[in-house]
Order: C-alpha cells, then structure tokens, then sequence
C-alpha cells in the first residue's frame, strides 16, 4: 500500500507518528479506562522512552557496532520501555496513595518536572562510553543530547513495519491483562474500592500494574517515535501532548481500546487533511472534549445509549466509568 | 545579603500573584469539590481584558481591572452554569477532564482573537519605586500594590465568609451540601456565587501577574494556575489564609530556588514541593469523602 502510490507522501510521513500515538492512546487508556484514574503525564514517559531509545540506538551503533537497524531498533525500543517503566514504578509509588484530583496534579506535576530535568541533561558519547552532564555542555565526545536544544543528528531508524508490530503487542498486552484475572482485579479496583479491599485485593499492587504497564508501552512508543525524526526537543513532550492523548482516549470511549485506536489514527490524520482549518483543531477538541462529557454524563442520553444498544451494556458502563463510582 | 533581600521581596511580591489565585482555587475546590483547571485561563482572559480596555479603549487603570472583573465574573458564571453544573453527580474524572476541556476552549479561544503573539501589559500604576541600600534595592511600586492587594483581599474574604449571610451559606456548603439545602440555603446559587468571586479574583491576579511579567499570551495563566493550586494544596486546601500562606512561600520557593539552585529548575523545584507536601501532610480532605457513597447521594459527610 506504501509503495504503490495510494498515500500522498504527507499521509507516508504520518504512518510512523499515527502508531505511536495509537500505542500511547491504547496504553493511556489502560490508566484512565481500565484502571480509573486520570494521569496527565502521559508524554512525560513518551519523553524518557524517546530519549533513553535514542541514546541506546547511538550506543549500540557507535559501541557494540550494532549495524543491523532492525536490531538496533527493536533494542532500543527494549530499552526505551524499561527505563519508562522504571520511572513509572518509581513515580507510580508516591502518586497512587493519592485519589482523584490530586493524583492528576502530581502525575501532571511530574510530566513537567521530567521535561524540565531533560532540558538541562546532556549526554554524548566518546567512543564506547557514555557521558552525562548536568546544565554543562561541555563534555568530551560527540552530543547526543544536547539540553534544550533536545536530540539531534539522530538515526532514523524507525519503520512503519516496526510501529505496526508494536501495536500489534500492545493490544496483545493490553487486551491479555483487560482479560486477565488481574484485569479483573484491576476494574474492580476501579468500581469499587472498597468492596474490591475487602474481597482482599491488593489495590495497590493491580493500581501499579496498570500503570507501571503503560508506562513501559509509552516509553516503548517514544523510543519509536524519537528515531522517526532527525530532531527531537525535550519540549515536544509537554502537557499539550500529554492531553492530546487524553483527548483520543475520551473520544474513542474511556475504557474502549478498540475505539481509542481509531480516535488517535483519525485524529492524526485529520489535521494533515484539514489543514486550512489548523487554526481551530485545538478549538474543536475542547468543544468536543466538554460535549462528550456532558452527553456521557446526561442521564437522558445515557438511557437511551442504554435501550439503543442492549447488547453492549458493557460499553456504555465503561464510557461513564469513574474514579471513585 | 542585599540580593538575597531582592529576591525575596520579588518572591514575596510573585507569592502575592500565586496567593490572589489560590484563594479563588481554595474557594472553588472547598465548596464545589472540583479541581477548576481553567482557572488559570480566567486570569489570562482577565488579562487580555484589562489589556485591550487600557490600550485599545484607554480608559483608566482602575476602571480597565473592574472592567475585567466584571468580564471574568460573568465568564467564571456561564462556564459553572454550562459546564459543570450538569456534571454535579458525576465522577470526578468526567468533571476534571470537563475542566481541562474548558481551559483548553479559553486558550483556544484566546489564541484566535488575540494571536499568539505576546502582547506588552502597560503597566498599572507606576508612582516610581522605593529605592534602598545607595539604589541597590529596589521596590517597585507594583511589588507595594501587589502584596497591599493580596492583604486586602484577604482579609476581606475573611469577613465575607465569616460574618456574612452568603458567606455562612458558603462555609455551609462546603461542609455538608445535603444539609446546607435542607437549612433553606440555595447550593446552586451558592456554588455560582463562588465562581463569580473566584473568577472576579482570577482578574486583579492576571493583571498584577501582567504588571510583574509584561508579556501576555494565550498561555500566560496555565503554568501560574497549576502553580497557585500547589499553593491551595501546600495550605490546606479550602482554607483562606492556609492559600495565602502557601502562596507565599511557594512564590519564595520558586524565586530563590531559580536564584540559587537553576533558572531552567525553577518550576521543577515548584512541582517537587507539590508531591512532597501531598505525600507527608496528613491526608486531604477529599479522599475522606467516602468513595462508597453513591453519586445520587451527595449526603455524604465531608470531614471525618
């Protein structure tokens, strides 16, 4: 389909780009749908999958002579996830104590906090070692990351092939532990939580799972993403990003995985279409950010959702699933 | 010494900004128990408001701020009657993500009539500056205005809620909103009433913040709003001198850590004492709000 000339070559651009934020919408949507609680620093592990993916594609080029690009690129995603997952088992500890408004805050707060860290971190490589930096870039070897001025000179590496399998694995991550008993666990943590405490589950631990799990796919996504581009700022993972996630998760249905795929590959592609109307897509995702929320929330249209489709009576609970119902 | 004397008063003087916006988070969040992120884009709409009254229409600084106030009331008003007043019973992730839809909608909104363009804030009231120490320390009379403005807000708020018949209403509603409408007392009015203060608030906030910082563009209020909840959480959140404190030493934290530690870590610094205040004070008052308590059924009580 890519060679044959059915896509214009802004749409060939945006294969790459659509896959990672299908990934980020579908892991997002683990945390907020399936788990129940609002994280607004979702970027901010796009941000450190991208830059620890990036360094690791660098060294093992320059170190290991790792020539083989599929290699590297697979290592580097490898590595990319495990280091957000670290961060998100290191973050996810202090912030999942707290509930609701004040767990959004502290996950926003360390999105912000990783971005601004990252713009003071230099990094480069001098043969086989690596070298790091804080708010100095004088260091011997060649800049990989250069502070604010971000990554540059990378590898593009990235293929489309390589996106569409990763989102072939996360849906087989996601939709295995959806279907799990820790799946399970994890919803019923999410509808209830003290019924679910006095069932004797650990609402930690399976609050933990969700999260330390999208994190790792996140950061699986932003190392993808960072060997897609020549260039990458510290700054291109701010809270915008993070809501722009958000947003096609709400779209696609909270707690609907399908439908957060089809939300975030349309709501890429849209704007290239659309391009006359740039001005106002920020606009229109936060009409219809409120608009969902309202219709979700109305109980006239919520049971009439509910008579309209029978059937899928699991769909509509999930789309209104809360924090603390 | 002397530069340590600067920065403190310029952090006293940012605290003031953070404390005038923190009041209206602490108001809003003690009696609606919601977190209004679009707080902050009130005080940039109350910015560009004052803006354009003073450059484009050249009326009087003071007449410009209430011609703000007046603006932001109105939008603080329909946003609580249009937004969030339907979402009354809903879960607290459908009202969060409602907010962050609206504070989005002013940013955009703003952007499109104003460009992105920042626009230079006249200053308000320049009288001259206090110089001390052979001009090596200067106060400016914004700094004066800023932090007198703060100390009048607060201590009228604290007669309004404390001896007034609205603001016993809203002390009321803050703790027990089931038995606040079985008293008589309107929760809806209530609840409207405190967006209208808050928001009137966010206004002389955007344009002092404006008068400190000239630069003023669609995203001017978002970081100093996020800022200013950190100051409502650092103390105690629905509590007015509790955000007047907190306000204040987070704008010292900000303006020293930036000073002595790094400029680039400054809102870093901010947000790292935001999760450590969350994660050692005793538990917020919010997660007692009991989770089983069916949304149908606001009766449930707020403090324990």
């Amino acid at each position: 389909m890519i060679n044959s000339g059915m896509m214009t070559r802004s749409l060939k651009g945006q294969m790459i780009p659509i896959c990672v934020y299908i990934v980020m919408a579908v892991s997002l949507n683990l945390v907020v749908g399936i788990s129940g609680e609002l994280s607004l620093g979702h970027a901010g592990f796009m941000s450190i999958g991208a830059f620890s993916g990036i360094i690791a594609s660098a060294w093992l080029h320059g170190a290991l002579n790792v020539e083989n690009e599929t290699l590297r690129l697979v290592l580097s995603m490898i590595v990319g996830g495990v280091f957000a997952g670290v961060f998100g088992v290191l973050i996810g500890i202090p912030v999942l104590r707290l509930r609701g408004d004040y767990l959004a805050i502290v996950t926003l707060a360390f999105g912000e906090i990783i971005r601004n860290v990252m713009n003071c971190l230099y990094f480069s490589l001098e043969g086989s070692r690596l070298h790091v930096s804080f708010n100095n870039p004088n260091i011997p070897g060649t800049l990989l990351v250069n502070g604010p001025a971000g990554a540059t000179g990378v590898d593009k590496i990235a293929t489309f092939t390589a996106g569409f399998v990763l989102i072939l694995f996360t849906l087989l991550v996601v939709l295995n532990l959806i279907n799990s008993r820790s799946g399970r666990a994890i919803m019923a943590t999410r509808d209830n939580r003290i019924a679910a405490e006095a069932m004797g589950i650990n609402v930690t631990k399976y609050k933990m799972m969700a999260f330390v799990t999208a994190a790792v796919l996140a950061g699986m996504a932003g190392a993808l993403y960072g060997l897609n581009f020549s260039t990458v700022a510290a700054s291109k993972f701010k809270f915008d990003t993070s809501i722009l996630v958000l947003v096609f998760v709400v779209l696609g249905g909270i707690g609907n995985i399908w439908g957060s795929i089809i939300a975030a590959a349309l709501l890429t592609v849209l704007p290239e279409l659309l391009r006359a109307f740039a001005d106002y897509r920020m606009l229109v995702y936060a009409i219809v950010l409120i608009l969902v929320m309202l219709a979700t929330n109305n109980p006239m249209i919520r049971s009439l959702a509910g008579r309209l489709f029978r059937r899928g009576g699991v769909d509509t609970t999930a789309q209104g699933g809360g924090a603390d119902q | 010494m002397v530069s340590f004397l600067r920065f403190l008063i310029n952090g006293i003087s940012l605290g003031s900004v953070y404390a005038i916006i923190a009041l209206g988070y602490t108001m809003v969040y003690g009696i609606a128990k919601m977190l209004n992120f679009a707080h902050g884009d009130i005080i940039m709409v109350g910015a560009y408001i004052a803006f354009c009254a003073m450059s484009y229409l050249g009326l009087p600084p003071l007449v410009s701020v209430l011609c703000a106030m007046a603006v932001c009331t109105a939008l603080g008003i329909v946003i609580e009657g249009l937004a969030y007043k339907p979402l009354r019973q809903a879960t607290k992730l459908a009202v969060l993500i409602t907010a962050i839809g609206v504070s989005y909608f002013l940013q955009n909104t703003a952007l499109l009539i104003w460009s992105s363009n920042p626009k230079i804030f006249p200053s308000v009231f320049s009288v001259g500056s206090l110089k001390l120490f052979d001009g090596n320390l200067v106060i400016t009379s914004e700094t004066v205005l800023t932090i007198v403005a703060n100390i009048v807000i607060m201590i009228a708020l604290t007669l309004f809620t404390g001896r007034t018949k609205m603001g016993k209403a809203m002390r009321a509603v803050s703790e027990d909103k089931g038995a606040a409408e079985l008293m008589g007392i309107n929760v809806n009015r209530t609840i409207s009433l405190t967006f209208a203060i808050g928001s009137a608030l966010a206004a002389i906030a955007g344009v002092l913040l404006c008068s400190a910082y000239p630069t003023l563009q669609p995203t001017t209020g978002s970081m100093p709003g996020i800022k200013a909840f950190t100051a409502a959480v650092f103390g105690g959140i629905g509590s007015i001198p509790g955000a007047m404190i907190g306000g204040l030493l987070l704008g010292i934290i900000e303006i020293l850590g930036k000073a002595y530690i790094s400029t680039e870590l400054g809102d870093a610094i901010v947000f790292a004492v935001l999760i450590i205040v969350l994660l050692f004070k005793p538990r917020p008052r919010s997660t007692t709000s009991s989770p089983t308590a069916s949304p149908s059924s606001p009766l449930s009580p707020a403090r324990r």
